[in-house]
């Protein structure tokens, strides 16, 4: 009922040729969630911390990428790279620096910990970028590629598959290097990680950081697919829990699977109701999945 | 008198004192200080009424502006739309947010969902509704929904309509109502039951407590006294925007002062909301005198003052203070 008052009717195909579209859109977008998501999960999974600012060190790349933009040209997709550096380096900072005491604390101390990290990034940012709504326009703003019915925008292409890359490049990290079995480690025995004489502290600077640089990655691409504000973290770090969550936290693959998953639901109820609800439709599957399979789709059953 | 009550003579005193000098405030405090003790009352009440469900039976609700919201959004419904006053809309309102939080609290405790992933489900919840009442057309959707506001020349308590001095007393109760709950909770069968909970789950359960039911009746608790906090905001503020209401910063203000004060303990929402809010202004004030009121940095401060005192002071501000105070003989 929906599409026939917005849309002329054309012939039986042209609503299924809509759907087709946004639903694809909705993937890519959810790969550039997942990865996003994917800096959450690591975080938990191995320091076993709740990054609760984690989608505020997101508007941090997002404001890096705007400023490379606007002073150099330099496009967000390349500059992914030195700014997951960046990231990597403030993330290592904040968990060598401010978080490592709150390892042994209860869960609410370290959640207030973070919060106040989460307020001074957001007003950090106010006050440094005002409240303004800022984006990129770059030169393949408007491309698209033309793919049967298909009609794919060419950013968000570029940035699915860049987030498919730096996923796939911190897959192989964590499973064939040295440190990311180090890591792996940690995570799977702390005690038994310190007994074998492996520098816990550094690895979870290591992995925060790492965390951090997920997110930095992310950042830079969801420049290219939305406007950004100082105030726009809180949202998406509940976006962020909401994937993990859905995934299965500490899964690797869960959170990007969680990412395709809630990009597509999202996509397709902003189509099917109104854009402005699409997130409720998000919590409802975070509700269900809490309920009924409490540790994600691919979480591990403990 | 002293054993039963738990309390020391020195901390009676001041107690006594303290509460003379509140009920005497309005005798002598301008309209703006008296507006900063209601903000301090209203935060010294929500955060007791949360401390019950976290700081009590140990379930960390980061989405309590649910139960602010729906009480004020209930309140306020039945004042504009059919003339039912603040009181008798009071009781619908607790009945809502009790009735939501033993939906809530079923599903969790049911299902068995605990920890920091009970934590991220208020979130969803409060986060469902802050989207739901965006659409929700009968109390003005996103737009916002407005209580009549006129010039009162007299204050009308039964309507809850009238000056600061009115608002001030009705907190001032509430607030004080809520530490003598909370204290009679504590040394109740229930109050035990929920800090055995607190300490050990698996305990509790072993030596026969039904935990199912005790941290029920912990959610439900604490999400009616929250609701009251939500008339109280209605019917104050005359105006209510999802986005504002039901949003997680809400969520956040409201669990930082018995965190900051002293999680579990009855004097540290008190505490945390003296000083939060006494901070707060008075960055205000600080900042505009040095001509640096940039928006933002007052939230930049506020931020750094709370990293401190997380840092510094693992069990909040109460239980330090109260040692060197010689105010307590027990933990709390």
């Amino acid at each position: 009922m929906a599409l026939t008052r917005t849309i002329p009717a054309t012939g039986s195909s042209v609503p299924a040729a809509i759907y087709l579209n946004v639903a694809v859109s909705g993937l890519l977008t959810g790969l550039v969630y997942g990865l996003m998501a994917l800096g959450l999960s690591v975080i938990f999974g191995v320091v076993r911390v709740v990054n609760f600012a984690h989608g505020e060190m997101m508007t941090i790349a997002m404001y890096l990428a705007i400023l490379l933009f606007a002073a150099f040209n330099l496009d967000p997709l390349v500059m992914m790279v030195p700014i997951a550096g960046v990231l990597f380096a403030f993330g290592y900072v904040i968990q060598a620096g401010l978080i490592s005491p709150f390892i042994n604390r209860p869960e609410h101390m370290q959640f207030m910990l973070l919060v106040a990290l989460a307020i001074i990034i957001v007003n950090v940012l106010l006050i440094i970028f005002g409240p303004d709504a800022r984006n990129v326009q770059t030169s393949y703003g408007f491309d698209s590629f033309a793919l049967g019915p298909l009609i794919i925008d060419a950013t968000k292409v570029y940035a699915g598959a860049a987030a498919i890359v730096v996923a796939a490049a911190l897959f192989c990290f964590f499973r064939y290097s040295r440190l990311g079995t180090a890591i792996r480690a940690c995570a799977d025995n702390y005690v038994g990680a310190l007994v074998v004489g492996l520098d816990v502290k550094r690895l979870y600077a290591l992995t925060f950081g790492l965390g951090a640089a997920c997110v930095g990655a992310a950042g830079s691409m969801m420049v290219l697919l939305i406007d950004v504000t100082p105030t726009l973290g809180p949202a998406y770090t509940l976006l962020a829990f909401v994937i993990v969550i859905t995934g299965g936290l500490g899964s690797m693959a869960g959170a990007l699977l969680g990412g395709l998953l809630i990009g597509f639901t999202e996509a397709l109820a902003g189509l099917l109701f109104t854009p402005s609800a699409k997130s409720m439709v998000a919590f409802a599957i975070l509700v269900l999945v809490l309920l009924f399979r409490p540790q994600g789709l691919l979480g591990r059953n403990t | 008198m002293t054993a039963r009550f738990g309390i020391e003579p020195r901390a009676a005193i001041a107690l006594a004192a303290l509460a003379a000098v509140l009920l005497a405030a309005p005798l002598f405090a301008s309209d703006y200080l008296l507006t900063v003790l209601i903000l301090i009352l209203y935060f010294a009440y929500a955060g007791q009424a949360w401390n019950i469900m976290f700081g009590f039976a140990g379930q960390l609700s980061l989405g309590h502006a649910l139960f602010v919201g729906l009480g004020a959004y209930m309140a306020a419904a039945l004042y504009v739309h059919f003339g039912i006053g603040p009181w008798i809309g009071l009781v619908a309102a607790v009945a809502i947010a009790a009735l939501c939080a033993a939906a809530i609290g079923f599903l969790a405790f049911r299902f068995g969902v605990a920890g920091v992933y009970f934590a991220i489900l208020t979130i969803a919840f409060a986060e469902f509704a802050r989207i739901g009442f965006d659409h929700f057309g009968w109390v003005g959707g996103s737009a916002g929904f407005f209580l009549p506001v006129a010039t009162y020349s007299r204050n009308d308590l039964w309507n809850l309509r009238g000056n600061p001095t009115l608002f001030y007393y009705v907190m001032l109760a509430l607030a004080a109502a809520a530490l003598l709950a909370c204290h009679a909770l504590l040394r109740s069968r229930m109050g035990y039951y929920w800090l055995a909970i607190r300490e050990d789950e698996q305990a509790a359960r072993a030596v026969g407590i039904n935990t199912f039911r005790c941290k029920l009746v912990a959610v439900v608790t604490s999400a009616g006294m929250t609701a009251v906090a939500g008339v109280f905001l209605a019917f104050y503020y005359n105006n209510l925007f999802p986005e504002q209401v039901f949003h997680i910063s809400r969520s956040i203000e409201l669990i930082l002062a018995p965190i900051i004060g002293g999680v579990g303990t009855l004097f540290g929402p008190i505490v945390g909301a003296v000083l939060l809010t006494g901070l707060a202004e008075g960055l205000t004030v600080a900042l505009t005198a040095f001509g640096l009121d940039v928006p933002g940095a007052k939230q930049v401060f506020y931020g750094v003052c709370l990293l401190v005192v997380v840092t510094l002071l693992p069990d909040g501000i109460w239980p330090p203070l109260a040692r060197a105070l010689r105010l307590t003989s027990r933990r709390d």
